[in-house]
């Protein structure tokens, strides 16, 4: 027998176990009321604030500035959304915004599946610098570039276009890491076999590579959709009164004007703003979930 | 015409000599196994084949025609991987389908095919099925169905079977043996397992190294070992090899001898008249030649007795330290660890390699 066997007697452990599983149930219940009660905390903090929201925008304007404020609509306005839309011409820039984030998902998912690609299966020189040189963009605050690309875009004439909302989001160092690390989870055989059977690169990047990244490119996509959809700043330097290019979050600034009065009617075109990210949320949040907790599985 | 010649085939990875001025036919409809211990060159032999590594120096052709510049896919061979590399998101149908959907064959004609291939390797009931819901052994046949449904000039088998289980991989690798036999396509199989080799192969060329040490049917490669290390390689356990000396003959000497650490080893008199030519040789014995018997010519001691049901394997050590094992039936009185023992070696089972290279001499 080794010498550090252990020197508890026998008898010793054997009890604990035994009190311990005298009341699992019960300890498991306890755990899991302990779990719901905070989340269920959680989500009270972060949802009042949207529900006050709903709630203001409908009320009376008098009725706003009430203190204690007031937890339930009286007398519910709802007209104050007919009013935002129309007055705030919401259904235009909610349709700009749609434009110019679908233009910027696609290019970024474009032009992210193809880097990705590049860096996780082809051999060229200085792979692996320019690789990191591409995640070094990620350092750099989106403010230090920004004045640059706003004399860039103005001097191709893009003041008040699309492009000019666009174009400089269409590549991203974040996307093409995170599809570059899904790539590299496809095995070597899978891209061996795939040669052997007589699928170049192309072939095996839309029938196999991207089939199996799906997921990812589903995040990646997400992401790309709730960063663009949200964009304040870009959009308000490169659009000028020009009504026809202005996004919604602008136009939610330009709704607000300057009277208390209509507050409930900028908080309803806020709701109408946050719609489409809620269907969004609402559609693929299996694939949300999936993305973020993705690296905690593995 | 599938034949598959390498010719003076060299790689290297920068210092490393991986393939070493490799010569070789594989013959058309052969199957032959390429078999050594892992990082001897036996995979990269295939890869080369199969072009997904490319040559430093030397020519392989296949069919016939040199393939060096030719693209994988051009090569027309099929390559079944240790890991199976099916395609996780298609069904087994799919999977199968997948190398003919690049070379213009029409859907109906491809569905035939697929069809008819899966009932071959009888897994048409798994058709819809998805390659993580499959055994590895079914996986395994999907593996096989996908490299025959192309009907190519060579199949190239990288250890198919080392990811089965034992009782699978010995139904497998008939299950492998009739259908290549039913092909009769050219088929260059890599394994490090000699029993799958043994088994297996119309040939088996023994690769250690980067070079062939030997390429010849199974059994002759058992019974004739060409070098010391294709002996103390085949055969669970490998031959023992022992330093041994040429024994003092004079003209009156009956059976010649060698002398080896703990006593003597008889020869037949054919291998004593080619042991005259030299001085020093290893002598190597397989352990069913040798048995426990108390007027055996080698004295020993006993380290290990492993008991393997039908058979024990009896480890003893020579005075100079050198290791024995002797292969005798379970029925047999088991030595105790530490007994001192005397063996008798078979003269016909011993056999000669010279003591600087090793090389085979022969007593013919």
């Amino acid at each position: 027998m080794p010498v550090d066997a252990p020197s508890v007697p026998n008898g010793a452990p054997r009890t604990r176990p035994d009190r311990k599983s005298a009341h699992p149930r019960r300890r498991r219940v306890v755990r899991q009321v302990i779990r719901y009660t905070l989340l269920t905390v959680g989500a009270i903090i972060v949802l009042f604030p949207i529900y006050m929201t709903v709630v203001n925008s409908l009320l009376a304007p008098n009725l706003l500035d009430r203190q204690p404020p007031l937890l339930f609509p009286v007398h519910p306005q709802w007209h104050t959304y007919a009013t935002a839309w129309s007055q705030g011409h919401l259904g235009l820039y909610l349709r700009n915004s749609i434009i110019q984030t679908l233009i910027i998902v696609a290019g970024q998912v474009v032009t992210a599946v193809l880097a990705a690609y590049a860096f996780a299966f082809l051999r060229f020189p200085f792979r692996r610098t320019l690789f990191v040189v591409f995640l070094s963009t990620l350092m750099i605050p989106f403010e230090v570039t920004m004045i640059t690309n706003l004399n860039t875009v103005n001097s191709l004439g893009w003041y008040n276009t699309f492009q000019g909302l666009t174009v400089p989001f269409l590549a991203t160092g974040f996307g093409t890491f995170l599809l570059r690390q899904a790539f590299l989870q496809i095995p070597r055989d899978l891209e061996e076999a795939a040669a052997l059977d007589g699928y170049g690169h192309w072939r095996f990047l839309l029938r196999v590579a991207l089939p199996l990244a799906r997921p990812t490119v589903a995040a990646l996509a997400i992401f790309s959709f709730l960063g663009s959809w949200n964009q304040y700043l870009w959009p308000l330097l490169v659009t000028g009164d020009n009504n026809n290019i202005r996004t919604v979050q602008i136009g939610l600034k330009a709704l607000q004007g300057n009277q208390l009065q209509d507050l409930n009617v900028t908080l309803a075109g806020a709701i109408i703003a946050v719609v489409p990210l809620f269907v969004l949320l609402v559609v693929f949040q299996k694939q949300l979930v999936r993305s973020l907790t993705a690296g905690a599985v593995k | 015409m599938g034949e598959i010649v390498f010719s003076g085939v060299t790689k290297r990875y920068g210092n490393t000599v991986a393939v070493d001025h490799v010569t070789l036919t594989v013959f058309d409809g052969e199957l032959l196994v390429l078999l050594g211990p892992s990082g001897c060159g036996k995979t990269t032999l295939l890869r080369l084949v199969a072009g997904l590594e490319d040559l430093d120096e030397g020519e392989i052709s296949i069919g016939g025609k040199i393939v060096n510049d030719v693209e994988p896919k051009d090569r027309d061979i099929a390559m079944v991987f240790q890991s199976y590399a099916l395609y996780p998101h298609l069904t087994v149908a799919k999977n199968i389908e997948f190398p003919l959907r690049q070379r213009g064959i029409p859907h109906d004609e491809r569905q035939r095919r697929v069809q008819d291939v899966m009932s071959r390797v009888g897994i048409a009931e798994l058709a819809g099925r998805k390659p993580g819901q499959l055994s590895g052994g079914q996986r395994q046949r999907v593996a096989l169905a996908r490299a025959i449904v192309r009907d190519p000039q060579a199949f190239l088998m990288d250890e198919p079977l080392s990811n089965l289980d034992a009782a699978l991989r010995v139904q497998t690798r008939a299950d492998i043996v009739s259908l290549q036999q039913r092909l009769e396509t050219t088929t260059l199989y890599v394994t490090h397992d000699q029993v799958e080799a043994m088994t297996m192969g119309h040939r088996i060329a023994v690769v250690n190294h980067g070079e062939i040490q030997q390429v010849s049917p199974p059994q002759d490669a058992y019974d004739r070992p060409a070098n010391t290390f294709v002996a103390g390689f085949l055969g669970s356990p490998g031959m023992n090899l022992l330093p041994a000396a040429l024994g003092e003959q004079g003209p009156d000497a009956g059976v010649p001898s060698l002398v080896v650490s703990g006593g003597t080893i008889p020869l037949t008199p054919e291998l004593g008249a080619v042991a005259r030519t030299a001085a020093r040789f290893k002598a190597g014995v397989r352990p069913e030649s040798l048995s426990v018997d108390p007027d055996g010519s080698l004295e020993a001691s006993v380290v290990i007795v492993e008991a393997l049901g039908a058979e024990a394997l009896v480890i003893c050590e020579l005075p100079d330290h050198t290791q024995v094992v002797v292969r005798q039936d379970a029925d047999r009185h088991r030595p105790g660890i530490g007994e001192t023992l005397r063996i008798r070696v078979d003269p016909v089972g011993v056999h000669l390699f010279d003591a600087e290279t090793g090389l085979r001499i022969e007593d013919r």
